[in-house]
């Protein structure tokens, strides 16, 4: 804590260890290692005066320190209204139903909201994807990370300054005793976003909950940002849920997957397995509608239709109306996650007693991709 | 090229469909008058585009990619007659359209049905006080004022079966609908004039990718049905390959490669272009890291001299501080604006 | 399109067959202004006392005893007469009391706020037209016309409204005949408050109409090529009209405080046709000599229309656009 590892090589660090796939894909993790984040059967509700719309259903994962786990879904999916769960930022009327959130052993979902607020930033460090809405205008850059710093750990002015230039080099920032007392207009997109993470890891917490951090960006400086915070955490051994739309990023980045539809979580297992062999017919179709470089195809796989509004999600499987294997079955009950190849599906095609059968997809489906 | 290109009375049927030679667009990024005097700043000028010259021919689709700030959007406006050009020369079809801009209402008509625009956001680009029905027929009641309006609300029934919905939806508000059913809605508006050339602007870049994939089918479904012109702008390397036949690589308001599209993707030949491909996250890389690149866009009102992008060119010399490349031709079908892959030092 | 299947996306929110449509009232019972308005017992509250306001002022001819424009109704017997009182002499009831001039207070109330109303509407009307044309002209144009509208309003801004409500009045007063004033004073008066109040309304429009010209809507009639005027009045006008709108409810209630203030400072109507401030003036006289009433219930008739059009006008805003909040 007192000294940060600025001296490492960048890079010297950056490839995960191979064992950490296979262990965090088993799950939950063995009892060695205690999950920094255990999420289970989250539930989120947003009442409104026709009906209770239910945002997150049945949600639960771990993330194992060190590991990234990515969470991918389209818009509506519910992916960063997990992440605002995890660290109660939902916008009311929405609030936690059900379920229960630990953090490193500690449970937090019930916490008076006074003791909640020592938690962010400490223990979870956030990311957003407007760096701007992370920083303050009006005060610069060095105040801010000083000011974050010695709010979380025992240190003065001068310590808490040094610590500031040190976590500055750390995340790229060039010549950082001049930018110190630079304001955040003074910065580029990318440089905004290394300082965001420099804030957020001023406290050295578990857990990062990074949503959309490369959205905004021009796609070299993506790649910049994403290698940095992959990085950094790693070093630290630190948790990182990384929310994002883009599974270019999730592949690059993440070590395990979680894949949510309609609120649910449908899908989660290591991020090359999923990405490969998919097992949800949902993930299946995601995969396959995304253009690649590597091969060029006349039409693109799509997955008809669109995700259900909150307010019709169908009975069963939420997938059911979509999916080219619904079987009765699938309208009416609903799947848990289930094992499946790597990891773990939420659907019926995986039930070992008795699976629904696959029907031969009539278009060009992951055959065609791969 | 154009299969069942639907044949435009006394249009002129040549190979080349659109030629931009030297396109600019200036634009007066200065602070107020007072204000530059009393700070005794000078006035700003932002080369948004800046001497920008290829061709579109007939059928195909031109891509236009690059990072924000480059320009890319520009060239789609300048082109539809939303900004007027500072400098160059467009022509369309053997007809010169470069002072479309300042031409409106019905002088103009006979050259505007000719082709369209499909904009970005699905949320801003439907009028949100107004039916779909109304919204797909506002060019018909413009175009065609003779066209009853028994004849508009069939012909919009059938642009939104084209489009892939109903044509019950004519009477709902864009509200009730999807982003990726407003693009639909977006495009049958497009489609009502059966125009030849469509500039798409980042169509899909608001979608999310399975929609996406949906709205792309369906552009390439229409271009094959229509023999259809796109200039299709995008950041998106994958999309691009996906619907491209060439593509043009911009960077700070110019372009610095135009190439077939295989090619560039084979054999790029500007590093810009190699930094961006190498930059594209890729799902089948086992666990490949990209290629990190240095630096970032530098902001646009003060590019850097001579070759805009030398101070990220590991390849930049003297030369490229000084001196603007200008696009070569390269005997595999490429332009290149580098001075290092003209001089040979790179290929 | 043959080999295109079509996307269950539409088929999911348009079903083949359209459901029947809920009616116009069920849809605007059922919308989210009405739950708000429902639940909000402040908002009821003012609603019943505007609407009750205004029905009094409408038929205010068939309300009140008497027509205290009409000097030959006033019983100059009956001054001062407490309210709750009937007459001895000529056994009238006051209901709120009378005046020096033997008028029905009540009466003078309902006829009153009838002028205020009256005034308060126009006034805003014309603020707003006003203000729409040169907002709209400045925001689309751009240019000189813009920093030339906007400078003169800054400027104008820089004045208290009803300091330039005073100016205008005087200016205009000045070019007429003395023999017209009382004739005219109400439009006198309609165009003073507006002059001084159209700055709200062409700021918000402008600003309004340089979001909307900037979206893709507006662009994509352009592409198509049509021309200004269209894409000013059909497009862009019907869209930035809406906050315009909600913004002259509270307008409303600023103009009924304008006018009454004018009206209290003897430069509005005159003594002969009484506003709700025209009233509160002359019983202003009274107040110290034990005839609280003549100043009393016009005070509270104003400051309850004032506060119901405000709270009304406020809770508009929210409702109409959460985004202000």
């Amino acid at each position: 804590m007192s000294s940060t590892p600025s001296s490492a090589e960048p890079g010297a660090v950056e490839q995960a260890p191979d064992d950490r796939n296979a262990a965090a894909a088993s799950h939950p993790p063995d009892g060695g290692r205690e999950p920094v984040l255990c999420v289970r059967h989250l539930r989120v509700e947003f009442p409104t005066r026709h009906a209770t719309l239910v945002a997150l259903d049945d949600v639960s994962f771990d993330i194992a320190p060190g590991e990234v786990l990515g969470v991918v879904g389209e818009s509506g999916a519910g992916k960063s209204m997990t992440g605002n769960a995890v660290i109660r930022l939902l916008e009311p009327p929405g609030h936690i139903a059900g379920g229960e959130v630990r953090l490193a052993g500690r449970r937090i979902d019930d916490l008076a909201e006074e003791d909640f607020v020592p938690l962010r930033g400490r223990h979870i460090g956030m990311i957003f994807q407007d760096p701007l809405t992370s920083l303050n205008p009006l005060f610069s850059i060095g105040d801010q990370l000083v000011e974050t710093i010695r709010a979380h750990l025992p240190m003065n002015e001068k310590q808490a300054r040094e610590r500031a230039l040190a976590l500055l080099r750390e995340v790229g920032i060039p010549a950082p005793e001049t930018r110190l007392d630079s304001y955040p207009h003074q910065f580029s997109g990318g440089m905004r976003q290394r300082v965001v993470i420099a804030l957020a890891l001023a406290a050295e917490p578990e857990l990062i909950i990074a949503d959309e951090p490369t959205t905004a960006l021009d796609v070299s400086v993506q790649a910049q940002i994403l290698a940095l915070l992959k990085r950094v955490c790693a070093e630290r051994g630190a948790a990182v849920m990384l929310v994002t739309h883009d599974m270019g990023v999730i592949a690059e980045t993440a070590d395990r997957v979680a894949v949510m539809y309609a609120g649910r979580l449908i899908e989660i297992g290591p991020v090359n397995e999923v990405i490969r062999r998919p097992q949800h017919p949902y993930s299946e179709g995601l995969m396959a509608s995304i253009p690649g470089l590597a091969e060029r195809r006349e039409r693109l796989y799509q997955i008809e239709g669109a995700m259900p509004r909150l307010a019709a999600i169908p009975a069963g499987c939420a997938f059911n109306p979509r999916c080219p294997h619904a079987a009765e079955r699938c309208r009416t009950e609903r799947p848990e996650l289930l094992p499946a190849g790597a990891g773990q599906a939420a659907c019926w095609l995986h039930d070992p007693e008795n699976p629904v059968a696959r029907r031969e997809a009539p278009q060009d489906t992951q055959e065609a991709t791969r | 090229m154009s299969p069942t290109q639907p044949v435009q009375a006394g249009s002129n049927r040549s190979e080349v469909l659109l030629e931009a030679s030297d396109l600019a667009r200036h634009f007066d990024v200065s602070k107020p008058w007072l204000n530059r005097v009393l700070e005794r700043t000078d006035k700003l000028t932002l080369k948004a585009v800046d001497g920008v010259s290829f061709t579109i021919r007939r059928g195909e689709t031109l891509a236009l990619v690059g990072e924000s700030g480059c320009g890319k959007s520009t060239v789609a406006r300048l082109i539809v007659g939303l900004y007027g050009l500072t400098r160059g020369r467009l022509v369309f079809d053997g007809q010169e359209i470069s002072d479309l801009a300042r031409r409106s209402g019905r002088r103009s008509a006979a050259i505007r049905q000719r082709f369209q625009m499909i904009f970005q956001d699905p949320y801003a680009s439907l009028n949100p006080l107004w039916r779909v029905g109304t919204i797909i027929g506002e060019p018909l009641r413009f175009f065609r004022p003779e066209m009853s309006s028994v004849d508009r609300r069939r012909r919009v029934g059938e642009l939104l079966e084209q489009v892939g919905m109903s044509a019950a939806d004519a009477n709902r508000y864009p509200h009730e609908f999807s982003g990726g059913q407003r693009q639909r809605i977006s495009i049958a508006r497009a489609l009502a004039n059966e125009p030849e050339f469509m500039v798409c602007d980042e169509p899909t870049s608001a979608l999310d990718v399975s929609v996406q994939a949906q709205i792309l089918n369906l552009m390439k479904d229409l271009q094959q049905e229509y023999g259809l012109t796109y200039l299709f702008i995008s950041h998106d390397m994958a999309v691009v390959k996906h619907m491209a036949d060439r593509i043009a690589v911009m960077y700070l308001g110019r372009i610095a490669e135009i190439a077939p599209s295989d090619q560039l993707f084979a054999t790029p030949h500007h590093p810009y272009s190699r930094m961006l491909l190498a930059a594209v996250p890729s799902l089948e890389g086992e666990g490949r890291e990209r290629t990190v690149i240095q630096g970032e866009v530098p902001n646009p009102v003060h590019p850097p001299s001579g070759c805009a992008f030398h101070p990220r060119c590991h390849h930049a010399n003297e030369r490229c501080k000084a001196e603007v490349p200008a696009l070569i031709a390269r005997s595999d079908g490429s332009e290149v604006a580098c001075h290092a892959v003209e001089e040979g030092r790179l290929d | 399109m043959s080999q295109q299947p079509k996307p269950s996306e539409s088929a999911a929110v348009a079903a083949p067959i359209a459901p029947k449509r809920p009616s116009r009232l069920r849809t605007f019972l059922d919308s989210d202004i009405v739950y708000s308005w429902q639940r909000q017992p402040v908002v009821i509250l003012a609603t019943l006392v505007t609407l009750t306001m205004f029905a009094g002022a409408l038929f205010a001819p068939w309300i009140a005893p008497q027509n205290p424009f009409d000097p030959r109704q006033l019983e100059l017997i009956d001054a001062f007469t407490p309210p709750l009182t009937t007459s001895d002499f000529t056994g009238n009831f006051y209901l709120l009391g009378s005046d020096s001039q033997g008028r029905d207070v009540f009466s003078a109330i309902l006829y009153g706020s009838r002028i205020s109303l009256l005034v308060g509407f126009a006034a805003v009307l014309f603020a707003l037209a006003l203000g729409t044309a040169l907002g709209l002209m400045a925001g689309f144009r751009g240019g000189w016309r813009d920093a030339l509208i906007m400078r003169i309003a800054d400027v104008q801004l820089t004045f208290p409204s009803i300091l330039m409500a005073l100016l205008i009045f005087g200016v205009i007063r000045g070019f007429l005949p003395r023999s017209m004033h009382a004739e005219v004073a109400i439009i006198v008066l309609i165009i003073a408050i507006g002059l001084s109040d159209w700055v709200q309304y062409a700021r918000a429009v402008r600003g309004a109409t340089m979001v909307e010209k900037g979206k893709e809507y507006v662009q994509a009639a352009r592409v198509i090529g049509l021309p200004d005027h269209r894409i000013l009045f059909q497009h862009i006008l019907p869209n930035v009209l809406r906050p315009v709108l909600v913004i002259g409810t509270i307008g409303l209630a600023l103009a009924i405080i304008a006018e009454a203030t004018l009206s209290f400072l003897g430069v509005g109507m005159p003594a002969t046709q009484p506003s709700l401030g025209t009233l509160i003036r002359v019983g202003q006289d009274y107040m110290f000599s034990g005839e609280w009433w003549i100043l009393l219930f016009p005070g509270v008739a104003l400051l309850l229309l004032a506060l119901s059009v405000n709270l009304l006008g406020d809770w508009l805003r929210d409702v109409l656009n959460p985004k202000l909040r």
